[in-house]
């Protein structure tokens, strides 16, 4: 059924090729002053680099709706995890009694 | 449908075509595993129900007599420990699931037999370092292993307890991943989502909780695990950990296990009640999706059980609302199964009558979860008897008594005999009585002010505790002649035929007990589910064997 | 072993034929990851809280890492990917040899990656930064050395985690090496290499997550 459309090698060796390029460019940013900027760019190329694993190493882009399904599903209570455990951290300084921050 | 017609002669099932403890200890018949699921949980249940007698007996009287205030830590954690971990959380799913669902969707097996066996293993594995933290002192620190008492404070067996609850976690994915997958990939030719089972939607809704929750537990208690070991500081506020970030990750998990634990109840309930109304489910795809609403809802509510322990208002307003917004899909379901009552033939079965008694007991359980989703009746009632109340409706009363009411359902069909009427019908009545009068008062005494986990009170606390422990030996004597009297129809009951009950869903269509492979050949579908209508016409009793 | 009968050992009773089976069991990888993605994200949003509000603690914790050392591995990690995905496809051909050939290479590769972090624990715990009694850290700068504990903390648990996560990996690998030897796998049924290669792959994304993470987004930038 997902077997029919299948990636070739030469976009392996592509998807291999960039990863190792983004590598060495993550590596690049994290010596540049970018502030906030730093942290945003490293995990902005690291979703990246992810994104091409899971498409097309992971064959995910080949893949049944199903399948995308439950990665979606996997990011989406990860980020109900993060998420609602920061709606208490990042308000708690909202209050007068002492926080964290 | 030729699959309906059952062979008059007795034929080889899943109970006879084998025998010798190999044959039941290397099984991947998914029906042998939920067996062993049956015996090991209903030993744990009554190792947790002898908790609760002890912890009982002792809040007879106001004085702390009968166990010392550290015994009496280790009997509520050790209650709470065994009843959610080992009983509640693979009551239904394990045991009632893993028989029911690949029957139900028409399949020969789970999708992985192999790993099913393996759940049972890690299950026992688990279950015999918990019980080896018990029987070498035991643990003091609650079930919700909160830190920093867990990993600083407590002299007793945290680690191992926490690494059998870890181990436990695994055989409760790997019975969750079986129920998705095999809903998914093995279901019988016409067999769409929207024909089948109510159970299964809402074993399928727990089964995601599982998959998705549990390995957060399971992280959670390595870190505990390891803070108690080496001191790192993770959770610890004096090395700049926050005790908090134990509470956020371990009720990630432990609220949406509430739901673990009341959802396959629900799919029992929504199976016993079109079955002795004789009608179709009223409003089949509110309940279906109703059963993935909760599931769905129940991970963002967690922090409810927070909201004296100092995380933000803010934050606690959410949660709040969010808290709000379960009880639709509850009430759904509690309407459409009353609904579905109107105008139906009711019979009162036993299955019918436990059926009943979660109906109103769940409503008691919800509805006062609802009192204490709100932030100024929780900080009044919070770690009060009230909670208490709260939760052993929905667990016990709500279930509990949905798992007996199942168990009964397809007792028939699991045995190929009946139990006695009689006697089941006097043990249903018992549990309900029994279990109002255990915990009604402790309603009243948490809206009185008597916290819960001490082993001594004033005074003017003690007649509603008397009425409670009263109740308790009631509700104990209920729970108890279930064990009896389904051992006495193994061997003299009577022989129940495919579908005594004349019930729909295709495990009513094959022999009882059902043979190895479920069905003599594959079936194929072509109603609707809960198709009574079709049953009881005079002409059409094609769809029902026997 | 004729490609018919590697069909015929393996269809397991309960599945109609082989593909219903392939993506039955493929399916049941997938969400097995899913619940390994919330297995990390408790440690992934514990990184969260604590970097939000030791800021300057995980600065002075990541200054310690070798940037150089964490950079190889990464781009070990992502070889052995590459060489994963051609075992996969060379199985699925058929060619026994050539999938034998890139599953060695995965695995060389994969300890590899196993032997640089071996490395870097050893230079941290020379260094006295493994938490617990050992645990020593210079207090320079506006931090709390408690709190550069508690980074080491997540740092080992995360690291520690995911190597172990190798470490099956690494088992699963020669597991499928016996079996290709074996001459268990053929064009039509090989969804073991599959499989594994779907969890081989899904441990180098959680690398690719805790390489930024914990080496790069708060080097040098001393706030």
């Amino acid at each position: 059924m997902d077997e029919h459309a299948h990636p070739s090698v030469m976009t392996f060796v592509a998807v291999w090729i960039t990863l190792l390029f983004f590598t060495g460019l993550t590596v690049f940013a994290a010596t540049l002053e970018l502030g906030p900027f730093n942290a945003i760019v490293a995990l902005g190329i690291a979703t990246i680099k992810a994104l091409l694993v899971v498409l097309f190493f992971m064959e995910l882009h080949y893949s049944t709706a199903l399948t995308k399904v439950i990665a979606i599903a996997a990011i989406f209570f990860f980020m109900l995890l993060a998420g609602l455990t920061l709606s208490d951290y990042l308000t708690r300084g909202w209050s007068t009694y002492p926080s964290t921050h | 449908m030729e699959t309906a017609t059952a062979p008059v002669e007795p034929k080889t099932n899943y109970l006879n075509a084998d025998y010798g403890i190999k044959s039941w200890l290397l099984t991947t018949d998914h029906k042998r595993i939920a067996l062993l699921y049956l015996i090991s949980i209903t030993v744990f249940f009554f190792v947790g129900g002898f908790f609760a007698m002890l912890i009982r007996l002792e809040l007879l009287t106001p004085a702390g007599d009968l166990v010392l205030a550290d015994t009496y830590n280790k009997l509520f954690t050790m209650h709470g420990i065994v009843m959610i971990f080992l009983f509640l959380i693979p009551s239904v799913p394990a045991v009632l699931g893993n028989f029911l669902v690949p029957m139900m969707v028409g399949a020969k097996d789970l999708a992985f037999p192999k790993l099913n066996l393996a759940s049972w293993y890690i299950f026992i594995t688990g279950a015999s370092l918990i019980f080896y933290a018990i029987l070498t002192g035991g643990v003091d620190t609650g079930w919700t292993f909160y830190t920093p008492f867990a990993t600083t404070f407590s002299n007793t067996n945290v680690v191992t307890a926490a690494i059998g609850v870890f181990i436990v976690g695994f055989s409760s994915i790997f019975t969750g991943l079986n129920i998705i997958v095999t809903v998914h990939r093995m279901r019988a030719p016409g067999m769409t989502w929207r024909r089948l089972p109510l159970f299964i939607w809402s074993n399928y809704a727990a089964s995601v909780i599982m998959v998705l929750g549990t390995p957060v537990l399971a992280i959670t208690l390595v870190l505990v695990a390891l803070e108690r070991l080496f001191h790192l500081g993770i959770f610890d506020a004096r090395l700049g950990g926050d005790p908090l970030l134990f509470q956020h990750l371990f009720w990630f998990y432990s609220h949406p296990a509430v739901y673990i634990m009341i959802l396959p109840g629900m799919g029992v309930v929504s199976e016993v009640i079109p079955c002795f109304s004789r009608k179709r489910i009223f409003g089949y795809n509110f309940v279906a999706i109703s059963s993935i609403a909760i599931a769905v809802l129940g991970f963002l509510v967690w922090a409810h059980h927070m909201f004296v322990a100092g995380i933000s208002t803010y934050a606690a307003l959410i949660f709040s609302i969010l808290s709000f917004f379960v009880a639709i899909p509850s009430a759904v379901k509690v309407f459409n199964w009353t609904a579905t009552l109107y105008k139906g033939s009711i019979t009162l079965e036993t299955p019918m009558l436990y059926a009943f008694a979660f109906i109103g007991l769940f409503t008691m359980g919800g509805l006062t979860g609802l009192f204490l989703a709100s932030v100024g009746i929780d900080l009044h009632v919070t770690d009060t008897y009230f909670i208490v109340a709260h939760f052993h409706y929905i667990m016990v009363g709500g279930m509990t008594t949905a798992y007996l009411g199942g168990l009964h359902f397809w007792w028939p069909k699991i045995t190929g005999k009946m139990y006695p009427e009689s006697f089941s019908k006097l043990s249903a009545v018992l549990v309900f009585v029994g279990f109002n009068l255990t915990f009604f008062p402790q309603f009243l005494l948490g809206y009185l002010g008597m916290p819960r986990r001490y082993h001594a009170y004033p005074p003017e606390f003690q007649v509603l505790n008397v009425l409670s422990t009263a109740g308790a030996s009631i509700l104990a004597v209920g729970f108890l002649m279930p064990m009896i009297y389904f051992a006495w129809s193994l061997q003299y009951g009577k022989d129940a035929g495919p579908n005594p009950f004349r019930a729909a869903g295709l495990e009513w269509m094959t022999s009882s007990p059902p043979p190895t492979f479920n069905f003599d050949e594959t079936p194929v579908v072509t109603w609707e589910a809960y198709n009574y209508d079709q049953i009881d016409a005079p002409n059409e009793g094609v769809k029902v064997a026997g | 072993m004729p490609d018919s009968e590697t069909v015929s050992n393996n269809l397991k009773h309960h599945f109609a034929n082989l593909e219903q089976q392939t993506a039955t069991s493929k399916f049941g990888m997938w969400l097995f990851l899913a619940t390994e993605v919330m297995f990390f994200g408790g440690m992934f949003v514990s990184y969260l809280v604590y970097r939000l509000s030791y800021y300057n603690a995980w600065v002075a914790g990541s200054q310690t890492m070798e940037i150089t050392l964490g950079a190889t591995n990464t781009a070990v990690l992502i070889c052995s990917s590459l060489t994963m995905v051609m075992a996969v496809h060379f199985a699925k051909l058929g060619k026994r040899k050539l999938t034998a050939i890139f599953l060695i290479a995965t695995l060389v590769l994969g300890m590899t990656f196993l032997g640089i972090k071996g490395v870097e624990y050893y230079k941290h715990w020379v260094h006295h930064e493994v938490p617990g009694p050992n645990f020593h850290f210079e207090h320079e700068g506006n931090f709390d050395p408690r709190h550069v504990s508690i980074f080491f903390t997540l740092y080992f648990a995360m690291t520690g985690m995911h190597a172990l996560h190798m470490v099956i990996g690494v088992g699963l690998l020669s597991w499928l090496l016996i079996l290709n030897a074996l001459e268990r796998f053929s064009a039509e049924y090989n969804s073991p290499v599959e499989i594994v290669g779907l969890y081989w792959h899904f441990v180098d994304v959680i690398w690719i997550y805790l390489f930024p993470l914990l080496y790069l987004i708060s080097h040098r930038h001393t706030g």
